[in-house]
């Protein structure tokens, strides 16, 4: 995906081999353009999240095809389905073997809110567990929207204070 | 067999047997004692020898009995289907009933289905463990004392519960049960609404 980056200017002619940025800017830029997900797939939320990573939608224009199983070489949770009580206690724990930085997509009514499922044993919203970056609306969403989320996530990564955090950590 | 005969024959065998109400196929109640043998015949002699479901009912508090066990079965000779069902013992808090999973072996999770939702205890049972609620968890949901939205409790793992101080809730109803509206209409009326509109999670029950 080619965007218009504002805050990292190179003109050859000007300055040959040398770009000037801010460091925020080029750790940003770094992050926002290889953003693993995490699938966390519980429901059938999870197949339209299989369709938004086919051919037809391809995440990968986004920098976020590699869905990794392993927490551990993912940076963006991807909430997607049903967390029932008895779940919630799982995604919790994958989402702390994740490593910083990370963020979270509730995707869909169950993981934003619970959903339909207003029962004894539908934890009712996934903020209730862990912080989360991105809401999506639908049941299921439209992979379009999916992809939204992902760029309006990649926007708020772009907004994060990432050296001053770096470095204060 | 048809599945009259079959009763027909069940009920001379065991003459404790009567017919079961029945608005589809036809039942039968049997005495619990008798339930593990009345179901080996049927499998045995009546060829009823496929178990489609073992299931429970809560007939609410105060009924007698006010647990009951029901075992659908079905012939894979005459290709018909039975329903017996059979009392609870013991008392309100714990019921017991025998378990057919040395007759069945598919009725190992049903049994511990209706023992997760109605606290049945199946006496005979190789494993019986919750299946569906998470082991732990204090309450049979699907007793009629059991509200629809649930009641609180902690969370499955107690270390994720102080971490994020989160506990299993009652579900906010706001004015719920929810309920659709059949027949032939524009289907924005006939999607489901709370039957008491009257409050949401916005504006506050009326007192």
């Amino acid at each position: 995906m080619v965007t218009a980056n504002t805050t990292l200017g190179y003109d050859s002619k000007i300055e040959g081999e040398v770009v000037v940025t801010k460091l925020d800017s080029a750790i940003n830029w770094i992050r926002t353009n290889s953003m693993w997900p995490m699938p966390m797939g519980l429901a059938c939320c999870a197949i339209e999240l299989m369709g938004v990573a086919a051919s037809r939608f391809d995440i990968s224009r986004f920098g976020a095809e590699v869905m990794r199983f392993s927490p551990r070489q993912s940076d963006c949770m991807i909430v997607s389905g049903t967390v029932t009580y008895k779940m919630a206690p799982q995604v919790r724990r994958i989402y702390d073997q994740m490593c910083a930085p990370k963020w979270v997509i509730a995707m869909g009514a169950c993981a934003s809110t619970g959903g339909m499922y207003r029962s004894y044993a539908t934890l009712q919203g996934v903020d209730r567990i862990v912080p989360v970056d991105v809401y999506i609306s639908g049941c299921p969403p439209r992979p379009e929207a999916i992809l939204d989320a992902l760029m309006k996530l990649q926007a708020k990564v772009k907004r994060e204070r990432s050296a001053k955090n770096l470095l204060s950590a | 067999m048809t599945s009259t005969e079959a009763i027909a024959a069940l009920k001379q065998k065991f003459p404790q047997a009567t017919d079961r109400a029945s608005a589809d196929f036809p039942a039968v109640n049997v005495p619990t004692a008798e339930l593990v043998a009345a179901l080996r015949w049927l499998r045995d002699e009546g060829a009823y020898d496929m178990l489609m479901d073992a299931t429970a009912i809560d007939w609410a508090e105060g009924a007698k009995p006010r647990f009951e066990v029901v075992y659908q079965l079905f012939s894979t000779v005459s290709h018909e289907y039975l329903r017996v069902a059979a009392a609870c013992t013991g008392d309100d808090a714990e019921p017991h009933a025998p378990s057919v999973v040395g007759l069945w072996a598919g009725a190992n999770w049903h049994e511990r289905e209706a023992f997760d939702m109605f606290g049945i205890k199946f006496d005979g049972h190789p494993d019986l463990r919750r299946i569906l609620m998470w082991d732990g968890y204090p309450y049979h949901p699907l007793r009629k004392e059991f509200p629809l939205a649930g009641l609180e409790a902690p969370l499955p793992g107690a270390d994720i519960e102080e971490e994020t101080n989160t506990r299993v809730i009652s579900a906010p109803m706001a004015g719920g049960p929810f309920v659709a509206t059949s027949g032939e209409m524009n289907l924005t009326e006939s999607e489901p609404r709370a039957k008491d509109e009257s409050w949401n999670e916005r504006s506050e029950k009326p007192q």
